[in-house]
C-alpha cells in the first residue's frame, strides 16, 4: 500500500489560469436540445474554457502566467525556488520536457530540478506527493505546475468527450518548513488493467501515426473519432470512479485515523457531476462542504482541485487554517485520495489568457 | 431481491419512456431514450440499491431486463 505521510512542507500559495475563450455546451448541434438539456442535468457541464486549436496557447502558457501571479503575490525570490514538476499530458513538444522550457521562462536558476510527469486526473495528487518528496529533504522551495490543454484531444463528433473536457492550468507554491508544515498524507493506486478505458491509441511509439490514424469510425450513435482522438469508455469509467475512490478514502481514513467529520472541504476531481454526487453521498459529506466548479469549466484533469481552490474557497484559504480532503482518479488508471492542511495561503484570483 | 421491485427501480431513470415499457422481457437498449447517461442511473441504482457493481460488459452482455436482474442476483 502506497501511503505517504509529507513531513517538514509548507503550501505557501495557489494560483490558477484558464482560456479566456469559452465553449457553450447549449450551442453544440452534436445532440439535440432535449439530449442536451439532459447532459447538463446529469454530467453538470454548461461550458468549458477552450484554447484555440492552433498552438498559440499551450498548458505551458496557462501555468506560467499562473505561477508569475503567485511568486509576485508571494514576493518569492526567483533564485530560491530549486524544484519544479510539471503534470501535464499535453505538452509544448514531444521533446525536450516542458518542464525545461518553463525554467528558462520563469527565469529560475540553473540549480533548478525540473522535469515533467505525464499523468491527468489524478496529476494535482501525484504531484503533490512527488513534489513534497524532493522538498520534504532539502532547505528549498518548488513550483507544482498541473494543467491539460485536452481539448486538443476531443473529436467535434464525440458527444461523451467534446462536451466534457476542459482546459486550464495551475500553480502551487511549496516550501521546506520544519516550523509551519502542514499535514501531507496521501493514498496512491494504479489500475493499468483499465488503460483502455481514457487512451489516445495512436501517435505514441505502440502504434506511430499512419494514414489510418487519421479516418475517423462510428463506435455508437454520436461517438466518432479518430485514433488520435482521447477514445472514453464512460460506463467503465463511472463504475471505476464510484466504487474505487470511496474505497481509497476508506483506506486514507484508516491508515492516518482521520475522522471526515472534521474535515472543512472535500474536494472532488470534477469527473463528472454524477460521479461526484455518489462519491459525497458515499462519504456523507453535506453539499455545502462539497465545492463544485464543473458547471463553468468542465473536467479540467489534474488541475479541477486547484481550480476549485482557487474558484470556490479563495477567502477562506486566505483567512483561515482549513482541513481539506482531495480526490484525483482517472486516465491511467491512476487515482489518489489526500488530506491536507493550509494555513492562510496566497490565492491570487482566477487568471484569463 | 424481487423481479418486480428491480423493473420499477429500473424504469425510474428513464423520464420519458411509459412504465408499460418495463417488462422482464424488454430489450432495454433498443428504447428511444436510452442512452450512456441512463446507463450511468442505472449502475448508480443499483451500486446503492443492491451494493452491486456493474461494469460496462454486463450492460453490453444483458440484452432484457431479465438479464440484467439476473446478472445482478448473481453478483450479491
Amino acid at each position: 500500500m502506497a501511503y505517504v505521510d509529507i513531513k517538514n512542507v509548507k503550501i505557501a500559495g495557489v494560483a490558477a489560469c484558464v482560456p479566456s475563450n469559452v465553449s457553450e455546451n447549449k450551442e453544440t448541434n452534436i445532440i439535440s436540445k432535449n439530449e442536451i438539456n439532459k447532459y447538463i442535468e446529469t454530467v453538470g457541464v454548461e461550458r468549458k474554457h477552450w484554447v484555440k486549436h492552433d498552438g498559440s496557447i499551450c498548458t505551458s502558457d496557462l501555468c506560467v502566467k499562473a505561477a508569475e501571479k503567485l511568486l509576485i503575490d508571494l514576493a518569492w525570490a526567483k533564485d530560491d525556488i530549486n524544484v519544479l514538476v510539471f503534470v501535464c499530458q499535453t505538452p509544448d513538444y514531444k521533446m525536450p520536457a516542458t518542464a525545461c522550457l518553463i525554467q528558462e521562462r520563469l527565469a529560475l536558476p540553473t540549480t533548478c530540478i525540473a522535469f515533467d510527469v505525464n499523468l491527468g486526473c489524478s496529476g494535482f495528487v501525484y504531484g503533490l506527493s512527488i513534489i513534497s518528496g524532493l522538498l520534504s529533504s532539502t532547505n528549498i522551495k518548488g513550483l507544482l505546475l498541473v494543467g491539460n490543454t485536452q481539448s486538443y484531444y476531443a473529436s467535434p463528433e464525440d458527444k461523451s468527450y467534446y462536451l466534457l473536457a476542459g482546459d486550464a492550468g495551475c500553480a502551487i507554491a511549496l516550501e521546506y518548513n520544519t516550523v509551519k508544515q502542514d499535514v501531507i498524507q496521501l493514498n496512491l493506486k494504479t489500475m493499468g488493467a483499465g488503460k483502455d478505458f481514457l487512451i489516445v491509441p495512436d501517435g505514441g511509439f505502440r502504434n506511430p501515426v499512419s494514414m489510418e490514424s487519421f479516418k475517423m469510425k462510428e463506435y455508437e450513435k454520436g461517438i466518432k473519432r479518430s485514433n488520435l482522438h482521447l477514445h472514453m469508455n464512460g460506463i467503465e469509467v463511472f463504475s471505476f470512479a464510484i466504487s474505487s475512490v470511496p474505497k481509497a478514502f476508506e483506506e486514507l481514513f484508516e491508515y492516518f485515523s482521520i475522522d471526515p467529520s472534521k474535515s472543512d472541504y472535500l474536494l472532488i476531481h470534477q469527473a463528472n457531476k454524477l460521479i461526484c454526487e455518489k462519491i459525497r453521498k458515499k462519504l456523507k459529506f453535506e453539499v455545502e462542504r462539497t465545492p463544485t466548479n464543473i458547471k463553468d469549466f468542465g473536467n479540467t484533469s489534474g488541475t479541477s482541485i486547484p481550480l476549485l481552490m482557487v474558484t470556490n474557497l479563495k477567502k477562506e484559504l486566505e483567512t483561515k487554517p482549513l482541513n481539506l480532503l482531495c480526490a484525483g482518479f482517472g486516465i491511467g488508471l491512476s487515482w489518489g485520495t489526500a488530506r491536507i492542511t493550509t494555513d492562510k495561503i496566497v490565492v491570487p484570483e482566477l487568471l484569463f489568457l | 431481491m424481487e423481479l418486480q421491485e428491480f423493473i420499477e427501480k429500473f424504469a425510474a431513470q428513464f423520464d420519458e419512456t411509459d412504465a408499460s415499457a418495463f417488462t422482464p422481457e424488454t430489450e432495454f437498449k433498443a428504447l428511444d431514450e436510452w442512452s450512456s447517461l441512463t446507463a450511468l442511473s442505472i449502475i448508480s441504482m443499483v451500486d446503492e440499491e443492491y451494493e452491486v457493481l456493474l461494469k460496462g460488459n454486463d450492460i453490453v452482455n444483458a440484452e432484457t431486463i431479465d438479464d440484467l436482474y439476473q446478472i445482478v442476483k448473481s453478483k450479491r
